[in-house]
């Protein structure tokens, strides 16, 4: 697939997804605009899958460790035919099975549940260890929000797979440089992420996340004998002019005039 | 004269939590409030803003904000260490037990949005084993309040209270019961309303579910007590047995599950000491559906109507003693 295909899905990503959080009256818009170019890519490009055959043992896996962007995570997964389109408007109601953060035994395509920041990576480690000791070809991808960082069992994690030599798992960090309540350099700022992941062992890539072809590049690299990292530097709300980078957008809700400025602003791009 | 429904105003005891917080920490330069990048949700903005470098906001990292913490009380400081009441209870576990009960911290944990207050966001994100996981611990004091009244005179309390706390606290509103001016006191129930067909006992977001489900079965003639039960640990063990003698039937009701937690500590005391029939209303051992916290708390049988036909039942097994 080409690049302007994955950037025009892209941009349908966000649309559906900002009409699901503004219907919704809730959800996560910031991180999940930062989110949905590297998620765009791995569902339509870079992951092996099968829609129709979810827990097919040879398929990549993707982990969202930053849980609560799952509103991205169904609307892709939806528009990859994992699960009805229509179903995306029950998001938050209740009895969905599409809550606010994800559910693997409920929701088709996701690999594990997420929801407390932190616990993305250390399954994507047992994840990529087991196909090191079945043999299996698949990879293993985790995606984790900058803040979610702070959590130290990430840590203990990356330890672990630089240990074991997880050269079939790549973390993507969503460097969008904001938590819930502030900026991350005004609350524990771990930046740069680069010498901290090397010191580690691992093999680092840095890229503007929000330009599709870096991240498709990042996302196929192969390392060896070492797991690979990628800081991948985005925009909290990217896409929507007065979202981006204000710390407020990591949960509000738009209001309706909100609600219009933004969506002329994401069809404009279309 | 015609009685005119008064709806009433609904608070979210956070508000009363943070203002007396406020206030404490005017008063004494220990107070020290403790957070997870939580100040938004856990209403530290106004203390932020007047003691801003006593707040400390470890980022999002919970067993570090708990050990954090511990060492500030070992420092001399009165820290209030605040999160949400899933991450706090949960994720830190480990650090409550050791580094705040087993050593005796002088810590006061704040567990906010408790229960089902963040219900769709399903879960992960309910604290409805907190209430389990803290009683277990000895030297902790368990205490869910149930009005913004109660929620100011229990960090009052706490504030002055030597050793180490866990409050329990939600979002969701709710009516003011208790008298304006009430002192709480650790280990003792509140009477909110006399009866002896049956006692309903509840705390924090249920305690006025059970004053509507009193009305309800009032309007039938049936007269049932209601006792207010903030403090889970230690309990009130003279006010059960009273209950359990007095009026021959308990009925909880908590935003908790039914498994560990205030029923199942009532039900160890009428176990041992006045055996009577019980019914532990709560969510029934499962993960929640999505879906708010009314709602859910509706699902669960926990509407005032629900209660009062639970109640209905529960008197008529205490007269076939079956
Ligand atoms: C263990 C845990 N603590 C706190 C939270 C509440 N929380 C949800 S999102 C969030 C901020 C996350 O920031 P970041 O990881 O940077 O995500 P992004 O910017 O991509 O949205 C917080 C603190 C949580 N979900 N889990
Ligand atoms: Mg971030």
């Amino acid at each position: 697939m080409q690049t302007t295909e994955l950037e025009r899905i892209a941009r349908e990503i966000r649309i559906r997804d900002l009409q699901a959080v503004f219907e919704a009256g809730a959800g996560h818009i910031g991180g999940e605009m930062s989110a949905i170019d590297i998620m765009a890519a791995l569902y339509f490009k870079v992951l092996k899958l099968w829609p129709d055959q979810p827990k097919h043992p040879d398929r990549d896996r993707f982990v969202l460790s930053k849980g609560h962007t799952a509103c991205a995570l169904y609307v892709t997964l939806a528009k990859r035919g994992f699960l009805p389109e229509e179903e995306i408007s029950t998001f938050l109601k209740p009895h969905s099975r599409l809550n606010g953060h994800p559910n693997c035994n409920k929701v088709p395509g996701v690999e594990t549940n997420t929801g407390p920041l932190g616990h993305g990576l250390p399954v994507a480690v047992g994840m990529a260890k087991a196909a090191k000791l079945t043999g299996a070809s698949y990879h293993t991808y985790v995606l984790t929000g900058d803040g979610e960082m702070q959590e130290g069992s990430n840590w203990e994690a990356i330890s672990s797979a630089a240990q074991f030599a997880l050269d079939n798992l790549t973390l993507v960090i969503d460097h969008n440089r904001f938590q819930q309540g502030a900026a991350l350099s005004e609350t524990n700022n771990l930046a740069p992420f680069r010498t901290k992941l090397e010191a580690f062992g691992w093999e680092v890539l840095e890229i503007d996340g929000n330009n599709m072809s870096e991240v498709v590049d990042a996302l196929q690299h192969r390392s060896t004998g070492r797991p690979c990292g990628i800081v991948a530097h985005t925009n909290k709300g990217h896409g929507i002019s007065f979202m981006q980078d204000k710390v407020d957008w990591h949960h509000k809700v738009p209001n309706a005039e909100q609600y219009k400025i933004a969506m002329a602003e994401l069809e404009e791009a279309l | 004269m015609n009685a005119v429904a008064l709806t009433p105003k609904l608070h979210d005891c956070r508000d009363a939590f943070a203002a007396v917080l406020e206030r404490l920490g005017a008063e004494n330069n220990k107070v020290v409030a403790v957070c997870n990048d939580s100040v938004g949700s856990s209403k530290l903005g106004g203390f932020k803003s007047k003691f801003p470098e006593r707040l400390v906001n470890v980022g999002i990292a919970e067993q570090n904000m708990v050990g954090v913490g511990a060492g500030l009380a070992n420092g001399g400081m009165l820290p209030f260490v605040c999160a949400a009441s899933c991450f706090l209870t949960g994720r830190s576990l480990e650090q409550v037990k050791a580094d705040i009960a087993y050593s005796n911290a002088n810590v006061k944990l704040v567990g906010i949005s408790s229960g089902m207050a963040y219900g769709e966001l399903g879960p992960t994100h309910h604290s409805i084993e907190d209430f389990a996981w803290m009683r277990v611990l000895p030297n902790l004091p368990v205490i869910a309040p149930c009005d913004s009244i109660e929620t100011t005179a229990a960090v009052e309390w706490a504030a002055q209270y030597d050793g180490p706390v866990f409050l329990r606290l939600s979002r969701v509103g709710v009516p003011d019961l208790l008298p304006v001016g009430h002192k709480f006191e650790l280990g003792k129930a509140n009477l909110l309303r006399d009866g002896d067909a049956v006692t309903l006992i509840a705390n924090g977001t249920l305690t006025h579910r059970m004053m509507k489900a009193a009305d309800i079965l009032a309007a039938k003639g049936i007269e049932a007590r209601v006792l207010n039960m903030a403090s889970v640990r230690p309990i009130d063990v003279e006010a059960v047995i009273k209950a359990a003698t007095e009026t021959g039937a308990i009925l909880t009701a908590e935003e908790h599950s039914t498994f560990g937690g205030l029923g199942s500590a009532i039900a160890e005391v009428v176990v041992a000491e006045a055996p009577v029939s019980m019914k532990i209303l709560g969510v029934p051992g499962i993960f929640a559906p999505t879906g708010s916290a009314e709602f859910l708390l509706d699902e669960f049988g926990m509407a005032p109507a629900a209660v009062a036909e639970a109640a209905t039942a529960l008197i008529a097994r205490k007269k076939t003693g079956a």
